[in-house]
């Protein structure tokens, strides 16, 4: 029974780390070759859940707006970064948070604008919404399935990066941007194209959790801090650190959510642990990264050629 | 930050003007003009009937006194601490939980609100102050978020739901739950922390934080330890940002989580920029510029912050020393 449990909870802490992954992956790049902090990023997991459940609303298919959303948030990212962001490369990180604070008012009051103050909620199809059985163990079909996508999602992101030539430019911006430009890289171009695949990974990111929580105003600006968080943990630009940390942080937070209160319980009173517990998952976050920024300032893994 | 540091402070040590400095004039005067224009306020919005004006001023000289002292840190430090609302949050809480326990004897609260703003301060300084850049940014953001969470999960101090104060400090007859007494304390702190920043600006402790920011290496090269120069910086800025969060609690009678989340902490800076980073006038000036759009927009659409974020990305793209470097835009850029 504990057990059934307790897998479920793994299963939830993991899928909310490859969620995590998702966004922390398109900031880490964007941080680590541009020297660019996106607060703004969760913008794109927000309008990426809002225009999937738009479609998936409208047309009754849930992968038909999967479809639709992805090269929307493509566009939209490109968007972004030719009017805006690449304006503030060269900036310092003040403006930075700042461009990007003023972004997040922006795309926040657009959706209340577009959608209405109310969020959408995403209908699932049949084959997603049931049970799987596993080992004697049933698990919510929809939980794996997000497993299953973020994994295809981050072998695809390994494997273009370390294995494509288009990988090789674009760690050879990340290492050295002048020399790369020098060795006839088109820079630029490089920027763009990895804003705009960060843009995706996010709305990736939106697109899967918008069953589970629907799509709401907002929603990326909790977990775009938490998303910076797992890439200090990880070491800013490094991919491998950032999957690792991701799934650290919500498992963190997942398993701690759901056993802190019985822990606290033995202790103090049932209605003072069941909200202290939540509250010292999150603390238990950023204590870590703390720790990690006090003992190893550059993160867990830190990327070799910075 | 761009702007070459170190060789004005050389230039000003050897007091030879290498070149003219109109910015500090028409900042000082225009600190001068503001606070002058805030003390007649209340008679003349009284005087034509808009009495509901006085208290959006009283909350933008509050805000205005927490932007002031994170000018310490992001003016002259050139620290960008994305967790500086804590500070509200501990001072708003010491009169909070005080109050609630019964006590609203004014010196003990507000001996509680600067003893925690400092002490939180020193302790987290000692650590954040050892990072830098996005490092320094994050850590700062993680202490905050700490106490935000923290203070969700008390319920006996209302938790994410805040806590009501029901009783105004006092300090013998003087008593902060009467708007008309707390209008004039707050704007004596505000005049007071001003004139302050005026002087550490032009101080050899200020020349220091300016010096560190431009170039840290130089400084220990001759032979100065920026790190406790800024340590005594940070400090001073988050104990002052706890009065300020004690002088809101009063005001709103009210203290809740969301006073530190990370987005009243971006407001801060928010208010620093626009206003006009490092200078005098330029925290006010931005605070108030903020709490007028918001009253104003907002009662113009529900959309408003929609247009709030485009003024605030047209004045990063455009207007990069902020209001106050709009008076003296003379040097070409």
């Amino acid at each position: 029974m504990d057990t059934v449990l307790f897998v479920n909870q793994l299963l939830n802490g993991i899928q909310l780390g490859l969620i995590l992954f998702l966004l922390a992956a398109g900031l880490s790049l964007v941080f680590g070759i541009m020297d660019f902090i996106n607060l703004a990023h969760g913008v794109f997991y927000m309008l990426g859940a809002y225009i999937c459940a738009t479609v998936a609303i409208a047309s009754g298919s849930f992968i038909l707006g999967f479809v639709v959303a992805l090269p929307a948030v493509l566009v939209l990212g490109l968007a972004t970064e030719w009017l805006i962001v690449r304006h503030f490369y060269k900036r310092d990180h003040l403006d930075q948070v700042l461009v990007t604070f003023g972004l997040v008012l922006c795309a926040d009051t657009a959706v209340k604008y577009l959608w209405g103050p109310q969020g959408l909620s995403v209908p699932l199809p049949a084959w997603l919404g049931g049970q799987v059985a596993l080992g004697g163990i049933t698990l919510p079909a929809y939980r794996l399935f997000i497993v299953a996508v973020a994994a295809v999602v981050a072998l695809a992101l390994w494997q273009v990066i370390a294995r494509t030539r288009v990988g090789m430019m674009v760690r050879a911006s990340a290492s050295n941007e002048e020399m790369a430009r020098a060795l006839g890289i088109e820079t630029r171009m490089i920027f763009a194209l990895v804003f705009a695949i960060g843009a995706v990974l996010a709305g990736i990111g939106g697109i899967m959790v918008a069953p589970i929580t629907g799509a709401s105003i907002g929603m990326g600006n909790q977990i775009v801090i938490l998303a910076l968080v797992v890439i200090i943990i990880g070491g800013i630009g490094s991919i491998f650190g950032a999957f690792v940390a991701a799934i650290g942080v919500g498992l963190i937070d997942t398993l701690g959510r759901a056993y802190l209160p019985s822990i606290l319980g033995a202790v103090f009173s049932p209605s003072v642990a069941s909200s202290a517990g939540p509250a010292l998952a999150s603390i238990l976050i950023y204590l870590t990264m703390t720790l990690v920024l006090v003992f190893r300032p550059s993160g867990l893994f830190p990327p070799a050629n910075r | 930050m761009t702007r070459s540091i170190p060789a004005e402070d050389g230039a000003k040590l050897t007091s030879a003007p290498a070149r003219p400095r109109p910015a500090t004039d028409c900042d000082l005067v225009a600190a001068f003009v503001i606070l002058a224009a805030l003390a007649v306020a209340p008679f003349a919005l009284a005087a034509i009937g808009h009495d509901f004006w006085t208290d959006v001023i009283l909350r933008a000289m509050i805000l205005g006194i927490a932007a002031v002292s994170l000018n310490f840190i992001i003016g002259l430090g050139g620290l960008v601490s994305l967790g500086h609302a804590v500070f509200l949050g501990i001072g708003g809480y010491s009169v909070g939980i005080l109050a609630d326990l019964g006590i609203d004897n004014g010196p003990a609260q507000l001996g509680a609100a600067l003893l925690f703003s400092a002490a939180f301060a020193w302790l987290t300084g000692m650590i954040a102050l050892r990072t830098r850049g996005v490092h320094f940014i994050m850590i700062t953001l993680a202490f905050a978020q700490m106490v935000y969470f923290t203070m969700m999960g008390l319920r006996q101090f209302g938790g994410d739901d805040g806590l009501t104060i029901n009783y105004s400090t006092t300090f013998g007859p003087l008593d902060l739950g009467d708007k008309d007494v707390l209008y004039y304390v707050v704007l004596a702190v505000l005049g007071a922390a001003m004139l302050g920043f005026a002087r550490v600006r032009r101080s050899d402790f200020g020349l220091l934080l300016k010096a560190a920011k431009g170039n840290e290496r130089r400084v220990s090269a001759v032979g100065f330890n920026a790190y406790r120069y800024r340590l005594a910086a940070y400090v001073a800025a988050g104990t002052l940002c706890g009065l300020a969060g004690f002088l809101d609690a009063n005001f709103t009678g009210f203290v809740t989580p969301s006073a530190m989340s990370w987005i009243s902490s971006g407001e801060l800076i928010f208010i620093v920029i626009v206003g006009g980073i490092a200078s005098v006038s330029g925290p006010i000036a931005g605070a108030l510029v903020f709490l007028l759009i918001e009253e104003w927009m907002g009662g113009l659409t529900v959309y408003w912050h929609f247009w709030f974020g485009l003024f605030l990305i047209a004045i990063i793209l455009f207007a990069r020393n902020g209001l106050v470097g709009l008076l003296n835009q003379r040097r070409p850029r």
